[in-house]
């Protein structure tokens, strides 16, 4: 029974709900805009960088180590008389491209599992969680640190770790979102009319519930960023002497006191990038599940 | 009170099977090494010597079945082998560590609380208004900066610039160790601190719409007495379990700020123990971590089932 109370709270909270959200809307869909731009500038930069970057990353000039900023080196040089600006830049190609291919095969292995013990249910369901509750005891620093020891610093190594670890969270995901939609009236019908498990999974089931995959991939993608800077700057990332920001930001940490740009640029171009990608992450959940605002 | 924590039992079963795993995922890490494990558990002291003793010690020429039952078995009488650098028990010095960690745990929960509580409050009052979107600016930024690198600016700008605080270390004294484990404790609360924000705003914002705060508050209850007495102690519940879920990453950033800090923690004690190579020492400190997760998930199911009657986790259906 609704009291007249209640009715006008709920109202008003209805009301509210309206007025903010079109509100919210609008500078979400702002996010969305700017994500894509501070996102589409950094892959821009990455793609272009053998253009873009005025000096070879990798090339040593002892002679001219640690230099301040000036118009030959905008950024300085670091201890190894390298270009700053021109490792940052290069830099971009590595971090950006490891950060979205590390996320690839977590999201396929993770959504197919995911997928499946959520559809069928029963003991491959209750197995697969139990296995999905044993990964999520490894902190995903602790995790990805010791896999990448086990299997030797490198690109490969980190694309296993990073796997390895977070295939659960799409399993879960997918699984719960599963579970919602097997239920739907367009499942049932789906099922009526003859249909395989292989097609409703494919065909029904899967473009529903990806929407919420994707969007944690988005935010995945930043968390994998760290992870390859973190790697980076304790030194079992990618190998030097290639330009990775997290291992700049390493090399800089000495010259702390005497060079500051050294070790806060490359810091803050990371911030730049995770803040491009949570920008376009919330405005695609916008745009994928508008139902679930808040 | 203590009749709604009748689910413990169950839950303590439940987590034998992730215990379980948890023993056999670090087990298998060794063998995951290339070449013989005991070969690398040895790393550069191997002889061929102790190669053969110890592959007979772990078993090495039984069936893998064997040889984990035999390293669970160890594991009971509290052996996690010897650290291959110390050629102390990995135990000791994981024991040696965990104080440190632990402490720095406890003060960047305290420091994010501190922090999160009133921004997400001056947030969830007025929706889409220019403060909430300044806690949102604050947000986005804190999950944006890698946690090492904050930590790096922080050195820089309260220890280096303005001397306030040590640039690194954990201090000789006991009263020593809170000002040297403030600046990482404050460098894990900043990162920790969104996550936090976005649960407890998004909850606060559900309270406040609620009849209980529109019956409290026409009964003449407003400002921080309300705050704390109604609107706080119902949003803070879902945030628990955040909090609870979030202890595992938390734990994982302390690992690296160890490192950029200098604390003698678990953090320090792995990285150091990756770079010499000392597999033991690596096993072991993963281990801990693992279990001290698992702990924290069955922690937080009893502290939510404090804050809420309305929870009971008893009667809960097996999902």
């Amino acid at each position: 029974m609704t009291t007249p109370t209640a009715a006008l709270v709920s109202f008003k909270q209805r009301h509210r709900a309206v007025g903010s959200r079109t509100i919210k809307a609008w500078y979400r869909n702002g996010s969305l805009m700017a994500g894509i731009i501070i996102v589409g500038m950094l892959v821009l930069v990455a793609v272009l960088a053998p253009i873009l970057a005025p000096y070879d990353p990798i090339a040593q000039h002892l002679t001219n180590a640690l230099e301040s900023p000036s118009a030959a080196h905008w950024l300085g040089t670091d201890k190894f008389g390298r270009d700053v600006l021109s490792r940052l830049i290069w830099g971009a190609q590595v971090d950006l491209r490891v950060g979205f291919l590390a996320v690839l095969i977590p999201f396929v292995i993770g959504s197919v599992l995911g997928a499946i013990a959520g559809y069928f249910g029963g003991w491959l369901d209750t197995v697969l969680m139990r296995i999905v509750d044993i990964f999520f005891a490894f902190p995903f620093y602790v995790m990805v640190i010791v896999l990448v020891f086990v299997f030797g610093s490198g690109e490969a190594s980190i694309y296993i770790a990073i796997a390895a670890v977070s295939w659960v969270s799409y399993a879960r995901i997918v699984r719960g979102e599963v579970l919602i939609a097997k239920k739907q009236d367009y499942v049932v019908a789906a099922r009526l009319g003859g249909m395989s498990h292989a097609r409703i999974l494919t065909k029904h089931i899967g473009p529903n519930v990806l929407s919420q995959a994707i969007i944690y991939a988005m935010s995945d993608i930043v968390m994998d960023i760290m992870a390859i800077v973190t790697l980076g700057y304790l030194g079992l990332g990618i190998n030097p002497p290639t330009a990775e920001w997290g291992s700049m930001i390493n090399d800089g940490q000495e010259f702390i006191t005497t060079q500051w740009q050294q070790a806060t640029i490359p810091g803050l171009v990371v911030v730049v990038t995770s803040l491009g990608l949570s920008l376009l992450g919330d405005g695609l959940s916008d745009l994928l599940s508008p139902e679930r605002r808040k | 009170m203590l009749h709604r924590l009748r689910f413990l039992p169950g839950r303590l079963v439940q987590s034998i099977p992730v215990v379980f795993g948890v023993t056999l995922i670090v087990f298998f890490m060794a063998r995951l090494l290339p070449g013989n494990p005991a070969l690398a558990l040895l790393g550069q002291h191997a002889t061929p010597a102790s190669v053969a003793a110890l592959s007979k010690q772990l078993g090495l020429n039984t069936p893998i079945w064997e040889q984990y039952l035999l390293f669970v078995g160890r594991l009971f009488q509290g052996n996690l082998g010897t650290s291959l650098t110390y050629q102390l028990p990995v135990t000791q010095l994981v024991a040696q560590a965990i104080p440190v960690t632990l402490s720095l745990l406890g003060m960047a929960l305290l420091l994010s609380l501190i922090i999160s509580i009133p921004l997400a409050a001056v947030a969830a009052f007025k929706p889409a208004s220019g403060r909430d979107l300044g806690v949102r600016a604050f947000t986005l930024l804190g999950q944006g900066m890698p946690q090492f690198w904050l930590g790096i600016m922080l050195i820089l700008l309260l220890a280096v610039g303005l001397r306030a605080f040590p640039v690194g270390g954990y201090g000789t004294t006991a009263a020593d160790h809170p000002y040297y484990l403030f600046l990482p404790a404050l460098t894990l609360a900043i990162t920790m601190c969104p996550t936090i924000i976005r649960s407890l705003r998004a909850s606060i914002i559900n309270v406040l719409g609620s009849e209980y705060i529109g019956t409290a508050k026409s009964k003449g209850s407003y400002g921080a007495a309300l705050f704390r007495g109604h609107v706080l102690r119902n949003a803070a519940i879902p945030t628990v379990s955040i909090i609870g879920v979030n202890l595992g990453f938390l734990v994982g950033g302390s690992l690296v700020i160890e490192k950029v800090f200098a604390l003698p923690g678990l953090g320090s004690l792995m990285i150091n123990a990756i770079f010499a190579r000392d597999f033991p020492t690596i096993q072991g400190v993963t281990l801990f971590v693992a279990l001290f997760v698992v702990l924290v998930g069955i922690l937080t199911d009893v502290v939510y089932t404090m804050l809420d009657p309305r929870v009971n986790l008893g009667a809960k259906e097996q999902s």
